[in-house]
């Protein structure tokens, strides 16, 4: 028998008054994986990373985490699953009037009961990590685009997620920082073991860190499969996307 | 549909739509001020937010709210004895400057400029968390954003608004002062007399009264637009829209509910 999954989207459906955004979306994320969301933009790819943190509710649908459905847990519960779950924003979501430190210690400081010390452990513990001890005492709006992509980082790991949702974390930056994120985001799933779900747009360079690729078309998931597969499938939507291409007016018109 | 009954129809079902949207919207600003009220008893007590922000609205407020106050009480003072010495009662100046500004200009003046300096940097600020998606970033580390963001302002406001309108109080006294005895040469021993013979302690609790409320108000106001920023428009113009509505809507409810408590206090 096959291992069950993490997280699971069952048949979701999203409206946003006459905007049918999600459409019976079907999904899996295995445990310990990197699955990748990839989909033209507005297609409805961070609507979907929502649902899973809570910020969205489907309209239809169930969303499961470890075979149970999020939208009938209790508060008590849905609280604990929180803890569970770290989202990195597209546009990092740092509050400016705090320094990077206490951006990164923030989650410790308001929801555990560690010691002040403890924190500052752990807060430097993750910022030896992840090189980012120059700007500590700056302010996100000091900080470059790259560097703040690290701190926002910081900021998702430092209560140990196990499920981190990145959502387009590369969004602005140039081809060779894109890739250091890239590759940063597959050390530091090895490294602290958790599982992501990534929304982007730069392919092929994401298959690279990914276990996982899924393609979002017209509000379902219109391919699932490992990076190799996508690279290899020859349905028309994932060739046309792959290769960059628009859909011709003979094929929109038919 | 005949003509007739589709020209009696349209304009009700607009005031019907209207009336609707107005009552969901007051629904939605009471809903938001009771959940930040309940959650100010509600741990953890974030007592730096709180100075930070007693910080912000008192202190920072602290010389507009003192410059206002000197100048209205001394267009009071003079306003005053001009129109009182036509009929021979320049003697009770002090009682009519003081409990001028006690019941009605210190509580509302104050109020309106905290509206002017604090509301509208409280509903932009809030706003652009919003826009930024910080606040969904709190709620994703399972931080109430109303218990972190909004009950600091509500309990640094309840705290800085009566004592600012304190502080305009006295100040406003002293200017009614300086124009009436300084300037228009009334008795000092007059002006003092009358001022604490005229005044109860009524007349002071009242003022304190309507600034406990006004704080209630602007806060709610300023925060509730700056944390629905995002339903007021996309981006900068949802802030924008959002800061705008903050200031003129706390402005006139500051006037129309100090009207109310005035008709119920006097």
């Amino acid at each position: 028998m096959s291992e069950q999954p993490l997280l699971e989207y069952i048949d979701v459906y999203k409206s946003f008054g006459d905007n049918h955004v999600l459409r019976g979306v079907d999904l899996t994320v295995e445990r310990g994986s990197v699955t990748t969301i990839i989909g033209r933009s507005g297609i409805g790819k961070s609507v979907l990373l929502k649902h899973a943190v809570g910020l969205l509710q489907p309209d239809r649908g169930e969303i499961r985490f470890e075979g149970r459905n999020m939208l009938e847990l209790h508060q008590a519960e849905r609280k604990e699953l929180k803890k569970k779950f770290s989202y990195m924003f597209q546009q990092m979501a740092l509050f400016s009037s705090m320094t990077t430190y206490e951006n990164i210690a923030l989650p410790l400081v308001e929801g555990t009961k560690l010691k002040r010390d403890q924190i500052h452990q752990r807060v430097m513990d993750i910022i030896d990590k992840l090189d980012i001890g120059d700007v500590a005492e700056m302010y996100p709006s000091q900080l470059s685009g790259g560097m703040s992509k690290r701190v926002a980082l910081a900021r998702a790991l430092i209560d140990e997620p196990e499920v981190v949702f990145f959502d387009e974390p590369t969004t602005g930056l140039d081809p060779i920082r894109k890739s250091t994120v890239h590759h940063m985001i597959a050390r530091y799933q090895k490294m602290f073991q958790f599982t992501a779900v990534m929304v982007s747009h730069d392919i092929p360079e994401v298959f690279e860190v990914s276990n996982k690729v899924a393609l979002l078309e017209n509000g379902r998931i219109v391919f699932s499969g490992t990076p190799e597969e996508i690279m290899s499938c020859e349905n028309e939507v994932v060739c046309r996307f792959i290769n960059g291409r628009e859909e011709s007016p003979v094929h929109a018109a038919g | 549909m005949s003509l007739r009954s589709e020209i009696w129809n349209e304009p009700l079902t607009v005031l019907g739509r209207s009336a609707v949207n107005v009552t969901q919207a007051l629904g939605a600003v009471f809903l938001f001020m009771f959940e930040a009220l309940a959650k100010i008893f509600v741990p953890p007590f974030r007592f730096y937010y709180i100075l930070q922000q007693i910080h912000f609205i008192g202190m920072k407020s602290l010389f507009v709210v003192g410059l206002t106050g000197l100048f209205t009480g001394m267009v009071l003072g003079l306003q005053g004895y001009y129109t009182l010495v036509q009929y021979g009662s320049e003697s009770v100046l002090g009682a009519a400057v003081t409990l001028s500004l006690l019941r009605e200009l210190g509580p509302v003046l104050t109020a309106l400029m905290i509206t002017g300096r604090t509301g509208s940097s409280m509903a932009a600020e809030i706003g652009i968390m919003r826009i930024s998606e910080q606040i969904d970033a709190l709620d994703t580390m399972d931080i109430d954003p109303v218990h972190f963001l909004i009950v600091p302002r509500y309990i640094a406001a309840l705290i800085s608004f009566p004592l600012l309108t304190a502080i305009f109080d006295c100040i406003g006294i002293m200017g009614g002062y300086i124009s009436g005895v300084i300037l228009m040469q009334i008795n000092a021993g007059t002006y003092m007399n009358h001022m604490v013979s005229g005044v109860v302690m009524n007349d002071v609790t009242s003022g304190f009264l309507k600034a406990f409320v006004f704080a209630l108000i602007v806060t709610t106001i300023s925060c509730y637009q700056g944390f629905y920023a995002h339903k007021r428009g996309f981006g900068a113009k949802g802030v924008s829209a959002a800061t705008t509505s903050a200031v003129v809507v706390s402005s006139v409810l500051i006037l129309v509910t100090d009207y109310i408590m005035t008709s119920f206090l006097i």
